[in-house]
């Protein structure tokens, strides 16, 4: 059994100009101590996968269909409260700008201390002792000094330090990391990725790592889900994703990063652009842009399919082997 | 390419597009008058650009990368006259840049692109008079000619003459883009500063905007001075490069040079950090520290905190730039030969 299980995910919004479909039958799942990484442009629907899961859906945002499985139980249609107590012991979450999760009003202490102590039950003095040696975990210089200061004394990279002590303090089993290095400059982003995985490694934590940042996924990464217009076009394991991709948008974005190591005159580029929510064309979502679409593409929606390693959602691997 | 969009006058000249000389900039940044008195604090001043200086020749691209902070947009400001130095010449086409700018002549030659494309378009006008609005200035054109000069940017940017009749809100973010690059290139320029047009877009917007102003770079001979903190996109668009860090270069030369042999630790330490796409689970180096507080920035050599070559030189003694094979480095250690 996975650790978490997505299946047929349907999120949508209710408009005045009728009903948005934002997330249309995502599945994937994370094995317990895997990292996934989900990539894809900004609209793709990776930060409302993640919050779906945590239950932290915007109104009048709603899961309209799938389930959602966690150690094989189904987290969609709990109550809120029981969702709360979930979020936090058995899912950490980190976001993109720390101050989103830190509260400026309290020391970072105190803000460690309640969250072991609600997920934990440890004393007073316990709780602290644990918080110093998060602290010191996550690489905070004088963490018995510094653990009474307010988030705002700290640089950005060591409030995204305090973050992720906060969302691994209480031992949960995944992760949830929306652009955790996002805001961060690429020295700081190194540090933070590299802490990330030495702590989930070592307390053989799960991670989704959600991030339209294809070189953070590869150095992270197990496996690889590839969204398009709130559909996973690609998933696999992340060196078959990254050196062999199966779906023609994956060969493209890869193709459209430029390389450090040879300079090419021209980059190859995905003409147009991602469509909107109103507009998802017929068929595949992505065919207007695809180089190698035909007929099929326009009126069949494709599904994930065994594509070589990976699974793709398109046609030209229908009929290479049977679907999943 | 329509006979409109050329360069209105190729001036033949030898002296760069433009040079910077010991450029320096310095913002105060104390507190009020009234709460610095009570506290009984000296004025604080913060050198977001500390004697810099280069030239780019007409025709090519000179980028500047850096992490947050150390000063590219405020040589961007500069360089197309928003600001004036506090010390240092800058020159365009060998003219002082105040009297340049003076010149509407010389004026409509210098553009700026900036990296959000929303904040820089007038949500209230429509894409046509957003991209009209300099041709108008200039007296570039006159009556129909200035819609035909239009539907001709747009065109040429990749958007369509009917995009014109949209507000920006009814585009994306690399169509907006698109938009402000048309504008600036609406009053002929021959010389775009490009503060990070392409950071807050995605990779494959990005690389549809890279090829565009690469492709705008040959048809029209464009000068540009590119500023973005992604070395990779540096790669693909400079042909000099300047690596900045609190307010100074620190190496500087030939963008092919320095990538094949990066000298400054602060130049590998920016390399060593890039997650690497060809070997996928393969760590990063990661150096420790982060970028100081330029308010008090560390003496000597600025960088020494972080640097694991420092000395009792490095934190006494600020490193002036030297050359080495055709590249300009300021650091103790290649100097005394300390470093491979
Ligand atoms: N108007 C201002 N008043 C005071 N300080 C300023 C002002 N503008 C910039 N600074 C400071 O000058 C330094 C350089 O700023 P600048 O905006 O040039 O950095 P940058 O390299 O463009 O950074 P980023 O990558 O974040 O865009 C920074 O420390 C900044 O806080
Ligand atoms: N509160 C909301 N109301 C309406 N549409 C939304 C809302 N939140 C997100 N969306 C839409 O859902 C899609 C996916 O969004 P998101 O998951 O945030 O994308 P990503 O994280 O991949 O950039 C986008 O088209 C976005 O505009
Ligand atoms: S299904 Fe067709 S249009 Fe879609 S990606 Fe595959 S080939 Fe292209
Ligand atoms: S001058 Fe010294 S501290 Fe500065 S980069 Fe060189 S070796 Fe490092
Ligand atoms: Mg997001
Ligand atoms: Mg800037």
């Amino acid at each position: 059994m996975p650790l978490l299980e997505v299946r047929d995910l349907v999120v949508e919004f209710p408009t005045r100009r009728g009903v948005l479909r934002a997330l249309d039958h995502v599945s994937f799942a994370i094995e317990a101590g895997e990292v996934l990484g989900v990539v894809g442009e900004s609209g793709a629907g990776k930060s409302l996968t993640g919050a779906a899961i945590i239950g932290l859906l915007d109104p009048p945002g709603r899961i309209a269909g799938g389930e959602i499985r966690l150690q094989g139980e189904r987290i969609d249609k709990l109550p809120p409260e029981k969702l709360r107590r979930i979020r936090g012991r058995r899912i950490g979450t980190i976001f993109q700008d720390p101050l989103t999760t830190l509260n400026p009003l309290y020391t970072v202490g105190r803000q460690l201390v309640e969250t072991i102590q609600t997920h934990l039950g440890l004393s007073d003095a316990a709780a602290r002792k644990r918080a110093i040696a998060w602290l010191e975990e996550v690489g905070i210089p004088g963490a018995s000094q510094r653990i009474d200061a307010y988030p705002h004394a700290f640089s950005g990279g060591m409030r995204q330090r305090v973050v992720i002590a906060l969302a691994l303090c209480a031992e949960p089993m995944l992760v949830i990391a929306d652009e955790p290095t996002t805001a961060l400059d690429v020295s700081v982003q190194a540090q933070i990725i590299s802490l990330l995985k030495r702590l989930t490694r070592d307390h053989g934590t799960a991670v989704m790592l959600v991030t339209h940042d294809m070189g953070v996924i590869a150095e992270t990464s197990d496996r690889v889900a590839v969204m398009y217009a709130g559909r996973v076009a690609e998933i696999g394991p992340v060196a078959a994703v990254i050196g062999t991709p199966a779906h023609p948008y994956t060969e493209g974005l890869m193709g459209s990063i430029p390389s450090l190591e040879q300079r090419v005159a021209r980059l190859r580029q995905i003409d147009g652009a991602m469509p909107r929510l109103d507009a998802i064309p017929a068929g595949c979502a992505f065919n207007p842009r695809c180089p190698r679409v035909f007929d099929r593409c326009r009126s069949e929606r494709p599904e994930l399919m065994a594509a070589g390693t990976t699974q793709a959602a398109c046609w030209l691997h229908a009929g290479v082997a049977t679907n999943v | 390419m329509s006979e409109a969009l050329a360069p209105a006058a190729i001036v033949v000249t030898t002296a760069p597009m433009l040079e910077l000389a010991g450029v320096t900039h310095v913002f105060d940044v104390s507190r009020p008058w009234l709460q610095r008195t009570l506290a009984r604090e000296p004025r604080r001043t913060l050198r977001a650009v500390d004697d810099l200086s280069f030239s780019i020749p007409r025709g090519t691209t000179l980028s500047l990368v850096g992490e947050s902070g150390c000063g590219k947009s405020t040589v961007a400001r500069l360089s197309v006259g928003l600001m004036e130095p506090a010390r240092g010449t800058i020159r365009f086409e060998g003219e002082p840049l105040s009297t340049a700018r003076a010149q509407p002549a010389l004026r409509r030659r210098m553009n700026m692109i900036f990296q959000d494309p929303y904040a820089s378009l007038n949500p209230r006008w429509r894409v046509r008079d957003i991209v009209a609005e300099p041709i108008r200035t200039f007296g570039l054109a006159h009556g129909s000619a200035v819609q035909e000069r239009v539907d001709a940017l747009l065109t040429q940017v990749g958007l369509a003459p009917q995009d014109g009749e949209k507000f920006p809100h009814a585009f994306s973010g690399g169509q907006r883009q698109r938009v402000s690059i048309a504008r600036a290139l609406s009053s002929a320029p021959e010389f775009l500063v490009c503060d990070e047009p392409t950071s807050a877009l995605d990779v494959s917007v990005q690389a549809q905007i890279l090829n565009l102003m690469k492709d705008l770079q040959q048809r029209l001979g464009l000068t540009y001075l590119f500023i973005s903190h992604n070395l990779a996109v540096v790669r693909h668009m400079s042909d000099q490069l300047g690596v900045m860090y609190l307010g100074r270069i620190v190496e500087m030369g030939p963008a092919d040079a320095i990538f094949a042999a990066p000298r400054h630790p602060y130049t590998r330490l920016l390399l060593d950090a890039l997650p690497d796409l060809a070997h996928p689970g393969r760590s990063r180096t990661s150096v420790g520290g982060e970028v100081p507080n330029p308010i008090r920035p560390p003496s000597g050599c600025t960088f020494h905190p972080r640097c694991k070559l420092a000395n009792a030189r490095c934190r006494a003694e600020r490193p002036e730039q030297i050359a080495a094979e055709g590249v300009l480095v300021a650091c103790h250690a290649i100097e005394e030969g300390r470093a491979s």
